[in-house]
């Protein structure tokens, strides 16, 4: 959270047994270096490698059982 | 198309009464309060009202008037006199009905055991929560099996709720206080558009409605739902609309967000099959990514955040999650179960 205070930049977050969450300024590319629109302020990344809109968070990691072991 | 247009009722009242407590509000609330409204007092119609329905949840009396009386709130419907806004007759009848409704819930959901109120414990419960939750598939059948006709059923019983989406759980915002008021705001900044009007997902909502062949105004279609689709949108506003269940309407919020994002992507899958494109579809595709970003600030930085630092809010916030859940999958069930009986599950049994 404090990061965060710190002002311009970008900070990514990881949330428990879910994805990265990235908020600030920040673009995100393709593998081709082109700006993927993302159409908010704040966005999640897959890490659980099953999203179907990837590199973005389509909630599938619940399906799948993911879990990121950086939990309590 | 302004934007502003979904919210312009089609008559003064655009809905009928379905019983008598319904019948008195909309005769009553056609004038603007003058001195006869002095001594109006509908306690006794709305506690007949209560009395008379063997389940609060599912009476169409009790639930249209509720939803009447949250809509003075909201503005729904603009040609009545926002002077009613806090006449205490309709207060008095609110609280009756409130009571009524919030006793059935508590007498009929189950809560899951409490967490330890940290962050993470209560993020991960509601997370089983809402993984547990295995309710009819509205979302299947969508994708694999529903007509245009119930495609269009579909898009009716939720513009009562959607046309106005995140407003209910805005009421939140000023009851809140540090990282869990920051949370609800990031998530409720970006339901409203993040600063572009055309980007509000009631006004995408809209935009679907309308690119379907249906009528986008506010209240059009209110008279076609049943009692448990007007729940689903009254336990929001009484969640949100009451202080003292401000741990509920996080909650909800938090539920809502956490069973939303992998429906949708069969939502618009059920569009597409039907050969619709974006300009329907856009709305559901956009609650594929953008839920998958509320769940996790909802869970984590809402209502785990506000457990950790209201303790005494984790059993509502628990109570709102399941609530949530429990009403949501009435409503849906109500619509398979009408549609795998070959019926339609709007009142007038067509669009």
């Amino acid at each position: 959270m404090s990061a965060e205070i710190a002002g311009d930049g970008a900070t990514i977050t990881p949330y428990t047994d879910g994805p990265l969450i990235v908020r600030g300024d920040f673009e995100i590319l393709s593998v081709d270096g082109e700006v993927l629109p993302s159409g908010r302020k704040t966005v999640a990344l897959c890490r659980c490698g099953v999203s179907a809109i990837k590199p973005f968070c389509d909630g599938t990691h619940k399906l799948v059982g993911f879990r990121s072991g950086d939990g309590e | 198309m302004s934007v502003l247009q979904h919210d312009l009722a089609v008559t003064a009242f655009p809905m009928e009464a379905r019983g008598p407590l319904s019948t008195r509000l909309t005769a009553i609330l056609s004038q603007g309060p003058d001195d006869s409204a002095q001594g109006l007092d509908l306690s006794p119609v709305a506690e007949a009202a209560v009395a008379a329905a063997s389940s609060v949840v599912r009476d169409d009396d009790v639930q249209l008037s509720l939803f009447i009386l949250y809509g003075l709130h909201y503005g729904s419907f603009p040609a009545v006199s926002a002077d009613w806004e806090w006449h205490p007759a309709l207060v008095a009848a609110r609280r009756v009905l409130e009571r009524a409704f919030e006793d059935e819930l508590r007498a009929t959901v189950a809560v899951p055991p409490l967490p330890r109120p940290t962050r993470v414990a209560v993020a991960r419960a509601l997370s089983e929560l809402t993984s547990a939750d295995s309710g009819p598939s509205l979302s299947r059948y969508i994708a694999k099996k529903a007509t245009r006709e119930q495609l269009g059923e579909f898009l009716i019983q939720r513009s009562v709720y959607t046309l106005r989406e995140a407003d209910p759980h805005s009421w939140a915002i000023p009851r809140l206080t540090g990282r869990a008021k920051a949370a609800l705001v990031e998530i409720q900044a970006d339901e409203y558009g993040g600063g572009r009007p055309a980007r509000m997902h009631s006004e995408i909502f809209a935009t679907t409605m309308e690119e379907f062949g249906l009528d986008r105004r506010y209240g059009r279609y209110v008279d076609e739902v049943p009692a448990i689709t007007l729940a689903s949108l009254n336990v929001m506003s009484m969640f949100g609309l009451n202080r003292r269940l401000l741990g509920a309407i996080v909650g909800h919020l938090a539920a809502f967000e956490m069973t939303s994002s992998i429906p949708n992507a069969m939502y618009a899958n059920g569009f597409r099959r039907l050969g619709y494109g974006v300009g329907v579809t856009a709305y559901f595709d956009e609650h594929v990514a953008a839920d998958a970003v509320h769940e996790q600030i909802a869970a984590n930085d809402l209502a785990g955040a506000l457990a950790e630092d209201e303790p005494a809010l984790l059993p509502d916030i628990l109570f709102g999650a399941a609530a949530c859940l429990v009403v949501d999958g009435w409503a849906g069930a109500h619509i398979l179960d009408s549609w795998t009986a070959d019926r339609s599950s709007l009142r007038s049994g067509t669009p």
